[in-house]
């Protein structure tokens, strides 16, 4: 297929290759937005006078002291073990009984209305039990992570069944399918989409409830290095830079689970991709 | 075979007393106006809708739930979307080695016309293409009886008329009986050995129109345009356009 160059009005002229291929496209207009947001911060900080708040040089600058005093990967991968553990529980407790209600009409008005109370109770408000339950442990921020995940992956678990085609049902029994099979061959599968949603959804949720429990509850982290960086002498090129590397690790724990999305099981459930 | 039934739904009395007599191999369609009851009746006969009063029988045993010896065609959404065409058409034959069901899977997608779509998803397919999939899956379980619920109303004409024609001649090299469920006239005279027409509800059936003609059909021959005339004016529809029926 050829794209006609945009700039051609003569319906006569032949065809030209495409000013500017997509794939370049991509990388170079994110870029451009991220060079035009440095430039507008450093800019900001030059006016304001202030010297405290940091430029992005600044924020690089700090960056490398961390990765030269060997604390920069230490306090990743707190962070990401923190949030892999509470996460991993989430999804192995929060998918089988989200099903589980989807299905089960009784148990579903049963527990439903806990959960609902629950769920907004925002695991922030869980700290100060958190840390009476568990101590400063990473029990704490682990737990504080299965909180805030388990909602947002029982609620689509339960929400995909509900949705759930009844055509799908009856073809599938009509096919003399045992209760077993009729669950891993088609409730599971049709439901997986929804469900991988949910695990999207609470993934972000997790990484944000990480830094502000580790804020408070431990000693390593990217959310303790924010903190103490701040407490112990004012040093907000380390809080930035901490902030960069939140936001950078986010996006690459997300790009990880868009990947999910791509597996034929799971690719028929999101239209036109 | 015959199937008695009654059934009243909730405080609508939908159908009353049915009993459809089909020899086996038969193709037989259920016409009827719209609301009628005609799926909530194929629906009761699949097993999929418990009747409210008195019983469903078929073959001479009684309906408890649904079969795979008589296996149903949607009209929607019937093929499962995670699964690839030859997936789909190997759905009901789990029991088998996985060489007979290679075999039987192949034997169906080229009756069907989709070869070359093997390992296509239904969201790749067009609309008439999925309903293959459907018919060949429902064949491939190798069932007494194939049900059929307005199988091709989703379809445009021109895919419908092709669908019709491929249907009428995959039944007679598969030799399945089949009971088809269709709002349109025209249809029912193209495809059946008998028609049996409906009335409004509560629903019996009103008439059992044998259809004596050679297959292929011929649309323009005079006897096809009596049948379907005939039924036109069982059903108290006028043949004009415009006038109003009762």
């Amino acid at each position: 297929m050829n794209f006609e160059s945009p700039q051609t009005n003569d319906p006569d002229a032949p065809p030209q290759a495409p000013k500017y291929p997509r794939a370049w496209l991509k990388l170079v207009l994110p870029l451009s937005v991220a060079g035009l947001f440095l430039l507008f911060w450093d800019i900001a900080v030059r006016i304001s006078g202030s010297d405290i708040f940091p430029k992005p040089m600044d924020v690089a600058r700090g960056i490398v002291e961390l990765i030269q005093k060997g604390l920069l990967l230490k306090y990743i991968v707190a962070s990401l073990f923190r949030v892999t553990w509470g996460f991993f529980l989430a999804v192995l407790v929060g998918v089988p009984f989200g099903l589980f209600l989807g299905w089960f009409k009784r148990a579903y008005d049963a527990f439903n209305p806990m959960i609902q109370i629950f769920r907004p109770i925002s695991p922030i408000a869980w700290i100060p039990v958190a840390i009476l339950w568990f101590g400063i442990t990473d029990v704490a921020p682990v737990f504080l992570i299965f909180l805030a995940s388990v909602f947002p992956i029982t609620v689509s678990a339960t929400a995909a069944v509900q949705n759930m085609q009844p055509v799908y049902l009856r073809a599938a029994k009509n096919f003399g399918l045992s209760r077993m099979e009729l669950f891993r061959r088609v409730i599971f599968p049709s439901c997986l989409p929804q469900i991988i949603t949910g695990i999207r959804i609470a993934l972000g949720v997790a990484w944000l409830v990480v830094v502000a429990a580790e804020m408070i509850a431990v000693n390593s982290g990217l959310g303790y290095l924010i903190i103490d960086a701040r407490n112990a002498g004012k040093r907000y090129d380390l809080v930035v830079a901490g902030m960069v590397m939140i936001g950078l690790i986010g996006l690459v724990l997300d790009l990880l689970v868009r990947r999910l999305e791509n597996f034929d099981e799971v690719r028929w459930g999101y239209a036109n991709r | 075979m015959s199937f008695p039934g009654k059934q009243a739904g909730e405080q609508i009395h939908v159908l009353e007393r049915i009993n459809l007599d089909v020899k086996e191999g038969e193709f037989v369609c259920i016409v009827g106006p719209s609301g009628c009851g005609k799926s909530t009746l194929l629906n009761i006969i699949g097993g999929f809708l418990q009747q409210s009063r008195g019983e469903a029988l078929v073959e001479g045993q009684v309906v408890k739930g649904p079969d795979p010896r008589r296996i149903f065609v949607f009209q929607e959404n019937g093929v499962f979307p995670w699964l690839t065409v030859l997936e789909n058409i190997g759905f009901g034959l789990s029991k088998k080695s996985q060489e007979e069901r290679e075999k039987i899977v192949a034997h169906y997608i080229d009756m069907v016309g989709l070869n070359g779509f093997e390992n296509s998803y239904p969201r790749e397919l067009s609309g008439g293409m999925r309903q293959r999939v459907e018919i060949a899956r429902a064949l491939a379980a190798d069932p007494h009886i194939i049900y059929m619920d307005e199988p091709f109303g989703a379809l445009d004409f021109i895919t419908r008329m092709k669908m019709r024609a491929d249907l009428v001649r995959i039944w007679q090299r598969e030799k399945k009986t089949i009971l088809f469920v269709t709002h349109d006239i025209e249809e029912a005279v193209q495809l059946a050995d008998r028609v049996f027409v409906m009335s409004r509800r509560p629903a019996t059936i009103q008439e059992d129109v044998a259809i004596d003609l050679p297959r292929p059909r011929d649309l323009d021959s005079p006897g096809y345009l009596e049948k379907r005339d005939h039924i036109f004016t069982a059903m108290g529809m006028s043949l004009r356009v415009g006038e109003s029926g009762s």
